[in-house]
């Protein structure tokens, strides 16, 4: 009788390194939803999952970067398609976690995909829209490249379960850097679902890790890790936030912390973690 | 109107031409030696890399894939260098190298067995007198670092054992440290030593690392008396490659246009699928051509190479794919 | 082990049997009618026209031919899904449709490639390695520009131009026609493609991806037909811009055409591209690159390099090296994948490329043609190189848009920017050196639109192409190819 049927329940894990560990601490928390009713045990991810992670995300980060734009164009878009195909799990947790209805929930989703497939495009643009040549005054072709700052760490939304998630770690993926995202402390399960689909769509194992967990605890680590190149604040806010800041200049990391008015079209996130690197070369017979 | 000099091309334009009666500048310095080394054209790593993925497209099918596998299997040199040799694992792969297919005497035995030089004699005695060759690594293979003294006794000790080949190291860190007329010098020796046996030199390419390193290394073993020059011990991470082999393909065509002399190839490391194979034959087939296509100037170092080449023989045969365990594990 | 020593080592001893590609990958159907309104019509006055396969001369399928009022219907059509339609749809959603697109010329790319091969003769290494997927990289390129229009350097919220006429040759047919219409259709314009008279199919084939892909009636149209069906797509008032590839004859006449009216106009046209090698090129790849330069698509390509301007002191060995080379080219079935040289595209090209031929012989020029065997059937014409060209020969002015090469010599940079821009055209030129400041000095003196320096022919959706002076203006792939489609 298939009304009787005892549903498979999904044990939710991080990503690290393109596989599923459980925490390495071995800890997890509870997850409820946004009216309260319980939802699942969380891994709850602990300052040597993110040891490991960014260890991974050093050995990705080469290997993305070393790729094709054209290629991480595909591999972004790919992760749309996969999106899409899983709109309806999608929906289904933004409407558990933020609370809305699955209509609204529904519209969140979609305009995710769209953003995911905005970044997609943007990956063999960045160099023509933020490099350029310099005439400079003297027997010099000069030009500058536009090229990733390499390993970053992501704080993100705690409200914003699915598309902060797409616009804070996609942004960095697209420029060639290499992620790890702590997804939201109570709405964690959407950036998981979208870690879980990016597994699937040929990114290099490493370049986005997904890490849950309490951010309070795994922020500072991230923010302090000497070997990570930037990082985005957009998940702590007030005095964590400018903590945050400060750990992150002991190895002067760049810094994404979100305005207002950051609009759709905004492309802050997309140049926070890139630099400028020029080249002089001789003209002359 | 002028009369047209028209000319179709013929067999004068046709292949490598191999000049009966020059000879290779005889090395007096130092000097001299890097002056011609530096003198070679550069080599462009994007064309290079374009040219030998576009040869890779070829396809190989039917009455060429059978001879080119034939082929293939006759220019193996079935080898064993780990530290956990035997004399019993030496003899099982001579009696592989004899015949590769017990069952089919139509395959042909392979070139050569390649072991190191305790294990000269046994393979030697195994082999008697059959038409397959022992080959033997020398020079305190693979970091070649010895003194010259200890490497020439090492191949001394090979031959006298019953070595028909040495597979010899060059001196990487001379090479890369600019001590061209010490690695010049030592390939001099060694083949001083060989008297008759045939020298392969050994460059290591994964430690050359550019092309134009493989490039200068291949002439300066070519010039020190290289009867082949080889890729790779397959020791390092990175082993025998399609351009690397193109490069070297072109500097044996060039040399023996320049020289007269002709010098075989071996590509060693990391061979070990038909395909493969097949890509590399390719590369000797439109790059030195037909005088390279015969195991006396082309050679694949390699272990289980030659089980894949049986697999897929057999395959061509009975038109449909055979399970591993058809063949012995050696 | 001793060798006899032989005076020539033959090059390619080793036959290759024969590796066709199947033919019957390309489901073609007998008879095609027009694109038009996001559906296939007969042809208002029932004219057809054969297209053939020039490696055999057998017909391949029946064609329409397009009247002034089919052009007319198609260029209506395109208004009406410019005004209800596509104008309104936003970049996003545009996107979207492109990168659908994208993906199902990847999945059909096998297909694709053999009705290239087919149709136009070309190896299908080529069409396979190359033409599909650069097709299918230009619809993903602009696929993404759709939505970022505001970030391209054309001011914040840049418009479309409206209605396109798009006129496209036959060298690579289904290439040429994603340079036109990815940019087109993701700054958001609607399109009526005219795809060239002996190459129709792959254009058809992508009729029917645009069916697939659910592109909304009318934004697309393709009219197939001979140089009329381009006339009247030129003159009807209703086109806004017009965007050709081909002659620089043809493009001249356009642009008188369209003088007289407020037409947005790009033409992308001939050449005669000087390769220019010095001494110290890097030898072995600046050969493959100069063979690649004139002897890729049989030398059909607008930016060949079909002047090679030599270093006198390397001038014998370059040219012992080439004709070698040439001799070693694989010339035959162009559905063979270890063919390197296929067949011309039609008739008439090949009396062009004939006629030519004999002038250089009769200037003077030392000729060395391929003893390959060339079929029965099918255009064919055996790669040739001239040596011995002065600048005022013929075969070292006109475009022959064939498998042929005229060797020059040079002494001094300066000599070799002179003579690499003594032409009226200037679309492509080739600079092999390994010293770097002198190719970037060259580089900066040549008078063409795209330089390559230690390759040749290389072709990218990030990277502009178009031509100076008589080989065109306008730029296609890129930032830049948005310009033409965009009201700024």
């Amino acid at each position: 009788m298939s009304d009787s049927r005892l549903d498979v329940r999904k044990t939710y894990k991080l990503l690290i390194n393109g596989a599923f560990p459980r925490s390495e601490s071995g800890r997890s928390y509870e997850v409820a939803s946004a009216g309260g009713e319980f939802v699942a045990n969380m891994a709850q991810g602990s300052r040597k999952d993110l040891r490991d992670a960014v260890a991974a995300a050093r050995v990705a980060q080469v290997k993305w970067w070393g790729s094709s734009a054209y290629n991480r164009g595909q591999v972004i878009y790919r992760l749309a398609e996969m999106a899409e195909a899983r709109r309806a799990e999608l929906a289904e947790h933004v409407a558990l976690a933020e609370g809305l209805s699955i209509k609204k929930a529904e519209r969140s989703v979609a305009r995710a995909i769209d953003r995911v497939v905005w970044y997609a495009g943007w990956t063999d643009k960045i160099a023509q829209v933020y490099g350029g040549a310099n005439p400079v005054a003297g027997p010099f072709f000069n030009f500058s490249l536009p090229i990733p700052s390499g390993v970053v760490g992501i704080i993100a939304s705690q409200e914003s379960s699915l598309e902060g998630f797409v616009d804070a770690a996609l942004a960095p993926i697209a420029a060639g850097n290499a992620v790890i995202v702590v997804a939201s402390e109570r709405r964690p399960i959407p950036g998981v679902l979208l870690g879980e689909m990016s597994a699937t769509s040929d990114f290099p194992a490493g370049v986005l890790n997904v890490v849950t967990g309490i951010t309070s605890e795994l922020a500072p680590t991230l923010a302090s890790h000497e070997d990570v190149d930037g990082i985005d604040l957009s998940g702590v806010t007030g005095d964590a936030a400018n903590d945050l800041n400060a750990a992150a200049a002991s190895s002067i990391k760049r810094v994404f912390r979100p305005r207002d008015g950051d609009g759709a079209d905004s492309t802050r996130r997309l140049r926070a973690f890139i630099e400028t690197s020029t080249v002089w070369h001789t003209i002359g017979q | 109107m002028s009369t047209a000099p028209l000319r179709l091309v013929g067999n004068d334009d046709y292949g490598v031409k191999i000049p009966a009666s020059s000879a290779a500048p005889a090395i007096e310095s130092e000097t001299q030696l890097r002056a011609l080394l530096t003198a070679l054209s550069g080599v462009d790593a994007v064309g290079l890399e374009a040219r030998a993925a576009k040869l890779a497209t070829r396809s190989i099918k039917k009455s060429t894939k059978m001879a080119a596998i034939d082929l293939a299997i006759s220019m193996v040199d079935l080898t064993t260098l780990e530290g956990a040799d035997t004399p019993g694992r030496v003899s099982s792969l001579c009696a592989k190298a004899l015949r590769p297919d017990p069952r089919d005497l139509t395959v042909p035995s392979v070139a050569a067995v390649c072991v190191y030089p305790d294990l000269v004699a046994h393979a030697r005695s195994v082999l008697g007198s059959a038409p397959v060759a022992v080959a033997s690594v020398a020079t305190a293979f693979p970091s070649g670092r010895a003194s010259l003294a200890v490497k020439l006794l090492d191949v001394r000790e090979a031959l006298a054992a019953g070595a028909d080949e040495i597979d010899m190291v060059i001196d990487r860190g001379a090479f890369l440290s600019g001590r061209l007329g010490q690695a010049f010098e030592e390939i001099v020796a060694v083949k001083g030593a060989c008297g008759d046996a045939h020298l392969k030199v050994i460059l290591e390419t994964g430690e050359l690392v550019t092309y134009d390193n493989v490039r200068r290394a291949s002439w300066l073993a070519m010039l020190g008396g290289a009867d082949f020059i080889k890729t790779s011990t397959g020791k390092v991470s990175v082993n025998a490659t399609t351009p690397v082999a193109l490069v070297m393909l072109e500097a044996v065509r060039d040399y023996a246009e320049t020289t007269g002399r002709i010098v075989g190839v071996k590509v060693a490391g990391g061979i070990r699928t038909t395909k493969d194979a097949m890509k590399y034959l390719v590369l000797v087939n439109e790059t030195t051509g037909s005088t390279w296509l015969t195991p006396h100037l082309f050679r694949f170092g390699a272990s289980s190479l030659l089980n894949d080449l049986l697999m897929q023989r057999l395959k061509q045969r009975r038109g449909a794919y055979v399970r591993p365990d058809e063949f012995s594990g050696d | 082990m001793t060798e006899k020593i032989p005076a020539n080592s033959r090059l390619g001893s080793l036959e290759y049997d024969p590796a066709p590609e199947s033919a019957s990958i390309a489901r073609l159907k007998s008879s095609y009618g027009l694109f038009i309104d996001g559906s296939f019509s007969d042809p208002s006055q029932h004219e057809q026209f054969v297209t053939l396969n020039p490696a055999n001369e057998e017909v391949l399928a029946t064609v329409a031919q397009a009247s002034n009022a089919d052009v007319d219907h198609a260029v209506q059509a395109a208004r009406r899904a410019y005004e209800t339609v596509w104008s309104k749809t936003t970049g996003a959603e545009r996107s979207k449709y492109l990168f659908r697109i994208a993906r199902l010329i990847q999945e059909r790319a096998r297909e694709l490639a053999v009705v290239e091969t087919l149709d136009n003769g070309k190896p299908i290494r080529e069409s396979r390695d190359i033409d599909i997927p650069l097709a299918a990289a230009h619809f993903f390129y602009y696929a993404g520009w759709a939505d970022k229009l505001g970030h391209a350097g054309f001011g914040a919220n840049p418009r479309p131009i409206g209605v396109a006429g798009q006129i496209i040759p036959w060298n690579f047919p289904l290439l040429m026609a994603a340079w036109k219409l990815a940019p087109a259709l993701a700054a958001g314009n609607t399109c009526v493609l005219k795809p060239a008279e002996t190459t129709p199919l792959s254009a058809l084939l992508l009729a029917e991806i645009l069916q697939q892909a659910e592109l909304p009636p009318g934004v697309v149209n393709i009219v197939t037909g001979d140089g009329s069906t381009g006339a009247a797509l030129v003159e009807h008032a209703g086109v806004d811009k017009i965007a050709f590839t081909g002659s620089t004859a043809v493009g001249r006449l356009i642009q008188q055409r369209v003088a007289s009216s407020q037409k947005r106009l790009t033409l992308e046209l001939g050449g005669k591209g000087a390769n220019i090698v010095f001494e110290d090129a890097p030898i072995d790849e600046m050969i493959e690159g100069v063979i690649d330069g004139i002897f890729f698509n049989q030398g059909h390509v607008c930016c060949a390099g079909s002047r090679l301007l030599v270093q006198e002191s390397v001038a014998d060995e370059v040219l012992r090296r080439l004709v070698r080379r040439v001799e070693q080219l694989r010339v035959g079935d162009p559905m063979d994948k270890n063919t390197d040289v296929g067949a011309i595209n039609s008739a008439a090209q090949l009396a062009r490329i004939q006629e030519l031929t004999a002038f250089g012989e009769g200037e003077g020029a030392t000729r060395y043609t391929s003893s390959c065997e060339l079929p029965d059937k099918g255009y064919w014409f055996a790669p040739t190189v001239f040596a011995d060209v002065s600048q005022s020969h013929r075969i070292a002015r006109e475009e022959i848009f064939g498998p042929v090469l005229s060797v020059l010599t040079f002494r001094t940079p300066e000599e070799a920017v002179a003579k690499a821009n003594n032409s009226s055209y200037g679309l492509a030129c080739g600079v092999w050196s390994e010293k770097g400041s002198r190719t970037l000095w060259v580089a900066q003196r040549l008078r063409a639109g795209v330089i390559w320096a230690n390759t040749y022919n290389r072709f990218d959706p990030t990277s502009p192409f178009g031509g100076v002076r008589e080989s065109g203006f306008g730029r296609e792939g890129g930032r830049h190819g948005l310009e033409a489609y965009l009201d700024v």
